[in-house]
Order: C-alpha cells, then sequence, then structure tokens
C-alpha cells in the first residue's frame, strides 16, 4: 500500500468511525429532551424512565464521539499537512466557532447526565437543550467547512497561495450551506430510525409494553420527519453539486456523454474498458427534469471533463446510488407511519409496520456513510476542488500503514465493545413488570 | 498593546494551563487509580470516578481548543510539529482514545460486574500515557531545531523527540498531574481516612515534582540552553523560579498542617507559575530557531477573526464553566473553608 493510499484510508476509517458517534451525539439529546418535556407535561414516569434509559446509552456513545473527534483534530495535521497549512487560515476559525460548542455541548451535557438530583426540573430540561443546540452548531460548522474543500470561497490566488482571504465567505460556501442541513437531517433520520427499530424489536417480543410504545412513537416521530425531508434536502443539494462540481454530478448519476433530455440511470456496472456503464436501467428524460426542470435541459457528461480529473468512478456511484435507494425507502417508511398514525391513532399495533421498522434498523447509518463517501470519494484526486491535489497534501513521513494498522485494529475493537454494551443496554430494557415497580421507586424518590 | 500574534500566543499559554489544571488532574487521578492500594481501595476507585464523572469531558476540550489555535493562528509551526512529532502525538491520541472510551465504558454501563475491573485497569494505564507524551512533545519543542528534509527515518522523526531532555519533561508532567490530582481528591472526600491516603500521597508526589523541577533544570542547561539562559540570567526568570519554589513549599507545608483547601491553591499557583515560566521562556518560539508567533502566524485576518471568536466564546463558555463547577464541585469546598 503506498503512504498516499495508507492515509487516505486511515482518514477515511476515522471519519467513518466518527460519524456514527457523532450523529447519536447529535440526535439523541433531542430524544431524550423531548421524552423529558412529555415528562414534565403528563407527569407520567414512564417518559422519565426512558430519557434517563437514553441517557445512559448516549453517555458512551458521546465519550466515544469525543475521542474519535479528538484523534481527527490532530490527524487532520498528522496526514495532510500541506491541506492545513493552505486551508487553517482559511477554514481555521470554523473549527475555532466548533471548539466553544463542544464546550458548551460537554459542560451540559455533563449536567444533564449528573444532574437529576442537583437542579431543578426546568433547569435539566434546559440543560438537555443547550446540549441539542450546541450539537447541531458543531455539526453545521464542521460540515460546512468540509463543504469549503468541495466549492473554496473567500480568498483569492496569489504566486500559488491564497490571500485577500475572508472566513466568513469561505464559511458560508455553497456546498456547505446545503450540505449543512442535508447532515442535520441525516442524523436525526439515522438516529430516529436506529432507535425506534430497536424499540419496535422488543415491542414485537413483548406486546403492550408502555416503555417500549412511548419510546417507539418519540424516535419514531423524530425519524419520520426528518426522512420526509432528506430527499427533498438531497434533491437541492444534487443541484448545487450540478452546478458547481459538474463531473461529480456525472459520475453520481452515470453521465457519461453530455446530452440533452438526459435519462435518469438505475443501477449500472461500470466498464472502465469501454468507459461505460454496462446494464442500466434508464427513465427518460428524468435526470434532466430533476436538475433543471426541463425535460431537454443539458446534462454534462464525464468525458468533457480531462481523465485524470476523474474519481474513482465505480465507488463513487454505488454509494451515490445505495444513499438514494436507502433515502427512498426511508421516506416511504415515513409516508406508512403517518398513514397509520392518521387511519389508526397510533404507530405499534400494525405487526408488519414494526417489523419493517426492524428491519430499518441500520439503514440511516448506511446511508450516511454512503453519502460520505460519494462526497469525499468523489472530491477526488482533489482535497481542495481546483486547488489543491490529495496527492500534494499528504505527509512526507513514510510508513502511515502502520498507523492505520494499529487504527483499524483499535476501532474494531471499540466497535465489538460498543456493540455488546448496548446489547446488555436492550437487554437490561425493563419489562412490563419492571415499569411499574420503576414507576412506584421514581414516585417515591 | 500586544499584536495579535502575542495575544493569541497568550491564549495559547493559559489555555495549556487550564488544561493542565483540569484536563491534566483527570489524567493524575488516572495514576493514583492505578497506585490504589490497601483495604479502601476500592473506596479510592470510587472516589476517583465520582469526581471525574461530570467534568472530565469539558476539561478534555481545552487540548482541542489549543490544537485549533493552533493550526488556525499559527498553521505553519502546527504543520511542523505534526510532520517530526507524528509518533508521540499519535501515541498521545491512542492514549485519549483509550482512556475515556474505557471510562464510559465503565461508567456508563447498564450492570454492574467483573469486566468493570478490566475497563479501570485499562483506564489506569491509559492515564499514564497521555501525560507522559505530552510532556515529551512540549520538551521536543522547546529543544526545537527540527531537521528538514532529513535522510534517515531516525533522524526525522525519532531523535527530535527521544532526547533526555523531552523525556525527563514527560515524566515530570505526568508527576505534576498526580500531584494536582492528589491536592484535589482531599477536597473531594468527607471520609477521614481516604483524606488521610491521599495527604500522604500528595505529599510524596509534591516532593517528586520538586526533584524533577531541578532535574529538569540542569538538563535543560545542555538540552534547552535556550530555555535556561531566559530562566537563568533575567529578572523575571529568577522571580518565577522563586515563586516556583514558594508555592511548593507552602504547598507541601500546608499538607503537613492539614489545611487542604490553602494547599490546593498553592499547588494550582505552583503548576500555573511552572508552565508560564515555560511559556515566558519559550516566547517568541514555537519550536527554536525557526518557527516564531510572528514567522509562522497566518495573516492578519485570520488573525483578528480568530481573536473576536475566542472573546465572544470566553463570554460563553465562563459562565458556563462557573456553573458546571458551582453544581458539581461547590459543595464539599464550602465545607473545607
Ligand atoms: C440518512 C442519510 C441520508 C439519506 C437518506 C440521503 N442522504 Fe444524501 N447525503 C447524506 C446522507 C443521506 C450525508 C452522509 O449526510 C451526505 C454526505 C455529505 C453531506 O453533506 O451529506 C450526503 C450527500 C449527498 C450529496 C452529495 C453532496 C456533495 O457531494 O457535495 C447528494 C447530491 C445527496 N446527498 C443527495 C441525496 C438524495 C437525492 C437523497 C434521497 C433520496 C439522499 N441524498 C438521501
Ligand atoms: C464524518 C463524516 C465524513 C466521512 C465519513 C468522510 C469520509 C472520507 C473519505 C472516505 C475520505 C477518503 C477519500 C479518498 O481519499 O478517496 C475522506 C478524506 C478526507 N476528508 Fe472526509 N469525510 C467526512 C467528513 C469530513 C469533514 C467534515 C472534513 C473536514 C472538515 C473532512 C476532511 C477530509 C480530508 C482532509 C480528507 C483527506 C484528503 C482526501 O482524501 O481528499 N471530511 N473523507
Ligand atoms: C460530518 C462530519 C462531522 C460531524 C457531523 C461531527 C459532529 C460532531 C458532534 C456532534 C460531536 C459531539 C460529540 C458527540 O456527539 O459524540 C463531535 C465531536 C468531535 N468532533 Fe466531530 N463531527 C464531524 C467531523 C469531524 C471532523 C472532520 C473533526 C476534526 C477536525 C471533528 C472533530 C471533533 C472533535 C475534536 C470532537 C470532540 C468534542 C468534545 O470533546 O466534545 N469532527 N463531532
Amino acid at each position: 500500500m503506498s503512504n498516499l493510499l495508507a492515509a487516505r484510508s486511515l482518514m477515511a476509517m476515522a471519519l467513518g468511525f466518527h460519524i456514527i458517534f457523532a450523529i447519536v451525539g447529535m440526535a439523541m439529546p433531542l430524544l431524550m429532551v423531548l421524552a423529558e418535556w412529555r415528562w414534565l407535561r403528563t407527569k407520567e414516569e414512564v417518559y422519565l424512565i426512558i430519557a434517563k434509559r437514553w441517557a445512559k446509552g448516549t453517555a458512551i456513545f458521546f465519550a466515544i464521539g469525543a475521542v474519535t473527534g479528538t484523534v481527527l483534530s490532530f490527524q487532520l495535521g498528522l496526514l495532510w499537512p500541506r491541506f492545513m497549512e493552505w486551508a487553517g487560515p482559511i477554514i481555521g476559525p470554523a473549527f475555532a466557532i466548533e471548539g466553544f460548542a463542544f464546550f458548551t455541548e460537554a459542560i451540559f451535557l455533563g449536567i444533564y447526565l449528573y444532574g437529576w438530583q442537583k437542579v431543578s426540573p426546568r433547569a435539566h430540561l434546559a440543560a438537555g437543550g443547550v446540549v441539542v443546540i450546541s450539537g447541531i452548531v458543531s455539526g453545521v460548522v464542521v460540515v460546512m467547512a468540509n463543504g469549503w474543500m468541495n466549492t473554496p470561497t473567500g480568498f483569492t490566488l496569489l504566486n500559488g497561495l491564497p490571500s485577500n482571504i475572508d472566513p466568513i465567505a469561505a464559511l458560508l460556501n455553497p456546498s456547505g450551506l446545503l450540505q449543512a442541513p442535508h447532515m442535520i437531517l441525516a442524523a436525526f433520520a439515522a438516529a430516529g430510525f436506529a432507535v425506534a427499530g430497536i424499540h419496535a424489536f422488543l415491542l414485537l417480543r413483548q406486546q403492550g409494553n408502555v416503555f417500549h410504545q412511548a419510546a417507539f412513537t418519540i424516535a419514531l416521530t423524530v425519524g419520520c420527519v426528518s426522512a420526509i425531508l432528506q430527499p427533498l434536502s438531497g434533491d437541492f443539494l444534487a443541484k448545487r453539486v450540478a452546478d458547481f462540481q459538474p463531473l461529480k454530478l456525472a459520475v453520481f448519476e452515470g453521465q457519461v456523454h453530455t446530452e440533452k433530455g438526459a435519462p435518469f440511470r438505475i443501477g449500472g456496472i461500470w466498464n472502465s474498458e469501454q468507459e461505460a456503464f454496462d446494464y442500466v436501467l434508464e427513465i427518460p428524460y428524468a435526470l434532466s427534469l430533476m436538475l433543471h426542470l426541463d425535460p431537454q435541459g443539458e446534462v454534462q457528461g464525464l468525458k468533457d471533463f480531462a481523465k485524470e480529473n476523474w474519481p474513482p468512478i465505480g465507488i463513487v456511484r454505488t454509494a451515490f446510488q445505495i444513499m438514494v435507494l436507502i433515502g427512498l425507502i426511508m421516506m416511504s417508511l415515513a409516508l406508512w407511519a403517518a398513514w397509520l398514525a392518521f387511519k389508526k391513532r397510533n404507530v405499534f399495533e400494525s405487526k408488519t409496520f414494526l417489523k419493517a421498522m426492524v428491519l430499518a434498523t441500520p439503514l440511516g447509518f448506511i446511508a450516511t456513510e454512503a453519502g460520505w463517501v460519494a462526497t469525499e470519494v468523489g472530491r477526488q484526486p482533489w482535497v481542495i476542488v481546483g486547488y489543491l491535489k490529495t496527492a500534494e497534501a499528504v505527509t512526507p513521513m513514510p510508513g502511515v500503514i502502520i498507523p492505520f494498522i494499529f487504527f483499524a485494529g483499535l476501532y474494531t475493537f471499540l466497535t465489538c465493545i460498543v456493540i455488546w454494551l448496548m446489547w446488555r443496554h436492550v437487554l437490561a430494557s425493563p419489562t412490563q413488570l419492571d415499569m411499574m415497580r420503576n414507576v412506584k421507586e421514581a414516585k417515591q424518590a | 498593546m500586544m499584536g495579535y500574534e502575542a495575544t493569541l500566543a497568550f491564549v495559547l499559554l493559559v489555555s495549556l494551563t487550564f488544561y493542565a489544571l483540569m484536563g491534566g488532574a483527570d489524567f493524575g487521578a488516572g495514576v493514583w487509580h492505578l497506585l490504589a492500594r490497601g483495604s479502601s481501595r476500592r473506596d479510592q476507585h470510587r472516589l476517583i470516578g465520582d469526581a471525574l464523572g461530570p467534568i472530565w469531558e469539558v476539561n478534555h476540550v481545552w487540548l482541542i481548543l489549543i490544537v485549533t489555535i493552533l493550526f488556525t493562528a499559527f498553521p505553519k509551526a502546527y504543520v511542523q510539529i505534526s510532520i517530526t512529532l507524528h509518533i508521540p502525538l499519535t501515541l498521545l491520541v491512542i492514549g485519549i482514545v483509550l482512556r475515556g472510551s474505557a471510562f464510559a465504558f465503565r461508567h456508563y454501563d447498564v450492570k454492574d460486574d467483573e469486566i468493570h475491573v478490566r475497563w479501570d485497569q485499562l483506564f489506569a494505564i491509559s492515564s499514564l500515557i497521555s501525560p507522559l507524551l505530552l510532556g515529551v512533545i512540549i520538551g521536543a519543542m522547546t529543544v526545537g531545531h527540527f531537521p528538514v528534509n532529513s535522510e534517515s527515518f531516525f533522524q526525522g522523526y525519532v531523535s527530535p523527540w527521544i532526547q533526555t531532555f523531552p523525556l525527563i519533561l514527560g515524566i515530570f508532567t505526568l508527576s505534576l498531574f498526580a500531584y494536582l490530582a492528589a491536592t484535589y481528591l482531599l477536597l473531594e472526600t468527607n471520609n477521614a481516612q481516604l483524606q488521610e491516603i491521599f495527604r500522604k500521597r500528595a505529599i510524596i508526589a509534591g516532593l517528586v515534582v520538586g526533584f524533577l523541577e531541578e532535574a529538569v533544570l540542569i538538563l535543560g542547561k545542555s538540552g534547552a540552553p535556550q530555555l535556561w539562559g531566559e530562566l537563568q540570567y533575567s529578572l523575571w526568570g529568577a522571580c518565577l523560579q522563586l515563586g516556583v519554589g514558594g508555592f511548593a513549599i507552602a504547598a507541601v507545608w500546608f499538607l503537613l498542617t492539614r489545611r487542604y483547601w490553602w494547599a490546593r491553591t498553592c499547588a494550582i499557583l505552583q503548576v500555573t507559575m511552572t508552565i508560564w515560566a515555560w511559556g515566558i521562556a519559550q516566547f517568541p518560539y514555537l519550536v527554536p530557531p525557526d518557527l516564531t508567533v510572528f514567522n509562522a502566524a497566518a495573516p492578519e485576518i485570520t488573525l483578528q477573526f480568530i481573536t473576536a471568536a475566542l472573546f465572544l466564546g470566553a463570554l460563553l463558555l465562563f459562565p458556563s464553566l462557573f456553573y458546571l463547577f458551582r453544581i458539581f464541585k461547590g459543595g464539599q469546598k464550602a465545607q473545607h473553608e
């Protein structure tokens, strides 16, 4: 493995690992706050128990999110020093804002987790609210920084180096502005569906358990609202990619030659010898219609661009398709849930629906990983599109393969432990009988 | 009026101080976890776990802030440090990952069983790694003279930090953190037996720190001559050294006479002055002799922007921090005052 490939793989692994924990750390506080708020409103103890249960699980994810995030902020420099030298002064301020968001997040999470007895219920709920907001802020800011790598703005190039820097313009770059809401929605959709899926599984085993019913309803609501908005936001984002990174879009959509009235293509395997996709299913005019609201609109093909600037086509397109497919599945499930809520007035009676939700548990996470692979691998060979190539940014230190192997081992180990702990967490969830006892205890406390 | 470069260097030093006083002490507590002996072993462990629980993640963010300021305001230095000190930096983050994960596994699990002993061990052992490497990294930055276009791997990536001075600074940092932790833990418990245990440890750690401090200075004469010169031949250097020594003796005295609140205050001041003595002597260098806060700085506009962001952030941060510490650390202190 070359040094560059090792560095890219290490970066991809570290980011792909962090994002799972970041999603949970962003979305779970909202679910907890909603449950606690229901408790304050209705005084039904079951909601309090849910909030406390979720808080325990979240704390593990949060801690791992924090330490893996720390790895990343060092790794940016350890692996991509030339990139940081270039980009630090431009997008660095974004990370400074993120730093303070981390502070408030960690401070108020500490109060939330350990302060049940120490502050008033309102102050406690408010602390949860601050965690939600600062989590979202840190997610937004870091994704905007990533957007800048796709559409770099806020500087001019002078003698090969950036000058006339404008950090605000850099932060408010065109890609970032739309990537950020898409990512936040992804976090809520993924976590909402995952939590709902787990409670659906337990509901199937223990019918009528009010704990799981209430938890399922809260998680499902958050997941479904986001899942319905997600394809919409993805559509906006795709139009932006078409404007600013036409080559990337051509790869996403499998558009080889520039054409008017382009069809939307489903499936297909990239044949690098023929430079064409085999086995594609085409929906005539659909792509032109989607991008330009005009069936005859022109879509640029990847042959218009120098071959040396093509990203790895097969990976990028496959990842993109997986994301979109999952997006459509999740949206359909959300609409199904809405229909059940409207028609039957509850969402946990239908066994078929519960089973479908169990199957959907990991979907949001898979879509998120796929979306990031599409975005990041689709950006190759650039690290800052149009300005700096990934190969120029990599560290001169040889032997990056060694930390890669080490971190692969470390992260595999952590993954196994987290899964095992969550399994214990699920097994320890209260049965109907426990529930009644817990309610009594909670009342006495 | 200080320029932006100097202001940001000052903010870096302040953040480093906070990281040492708060995050550092959390690592130090891990050291005492490892060394816990005797019949009250479990109680010692519980005390440490309870003390860290609500605050360790906050304390850890200081490090992230330091890295962020460094790569935004002084990108050239960040890049050079990241390249040359790749290995110790990687080991540092590995220590951080293991320590944090083990703590979370141990304390946020729904059940309480045998496996927790393993997490405790991992937590304690990994608490040793990071302070050591932090000291090594700072030591290597003090020695400086990073090779450019070095010929061999060893010369380029190993020898800058495998040297006596950085290594002794690593051990010194570890002992400093353990010392701080012991003086803090004294005030976190009302149990007389535990207090007695940590009092003894604090005294021993205080003596070790004093001894190592001298060792660092003496080795600095050949290892980091520029630092040594500043400290020995300037008025403020002499004052700071006197201050460090004074507070060190005072802290041990208060420990001997069981005035814990005062002991902790002196220990905090001692550590603060130690770090500042280093910082002021190092100024304006980030890595001598080539990288200073002036020639490694980002363009003016970035410096302005991040200074403003830090100022606004501080307005948000300090009241929140105050609130957090009042909730979780207020009670005990009041009883001892
Ligand atoms: C739950 C997760 C999820 C789901 C269901 C979807 N996406 Fe997505 N998508 C992401 C999660 C995600 C992501 C992982 O969050 C990305 C990666 C970068 C980003 O900002 O968001 C992303 C990126 C991303 C990009 C690339 C932006 C770029 O390269 O700059 C496009 C064009 C879309 N999405 C479009 C869609 C469409 C049309 C979807 C629906 C049908 C869709 N996404 C569903
Ligand atoms: C957390 C979600 C993210 C995931 C899963 C992710 C995924 C990836 C992947 C797969 C690569 C390797 C691409 C390749 O070399 O083929 C990569 C590279 C990289 N990413 Fe991301 N990314 C994420 C977010 C971000 C963010 C928010 C930033 C910066 C602010 C970022 C900065 C980088 C950098 C600097 C590289 C290395 C250079 C390169 O390969 O172009 N990433 N990422
Ligand atoms: C799309 C990409 C990302 C998102 C949405 C995201 C979001 C988050 C969130 C919500 C947290 C809070 C902790 C948690 O909830 O577990 C977090 C932690 C962290 N992230 Fe990320 N992150 C992303 C990528 C990155 C990158 C590229 C870096 C590095 C430069 C980074 C650095 C950190 C750090 C240092 C922490 C620890 C903060 C703490 O101690 O509380 N993140 N991230």
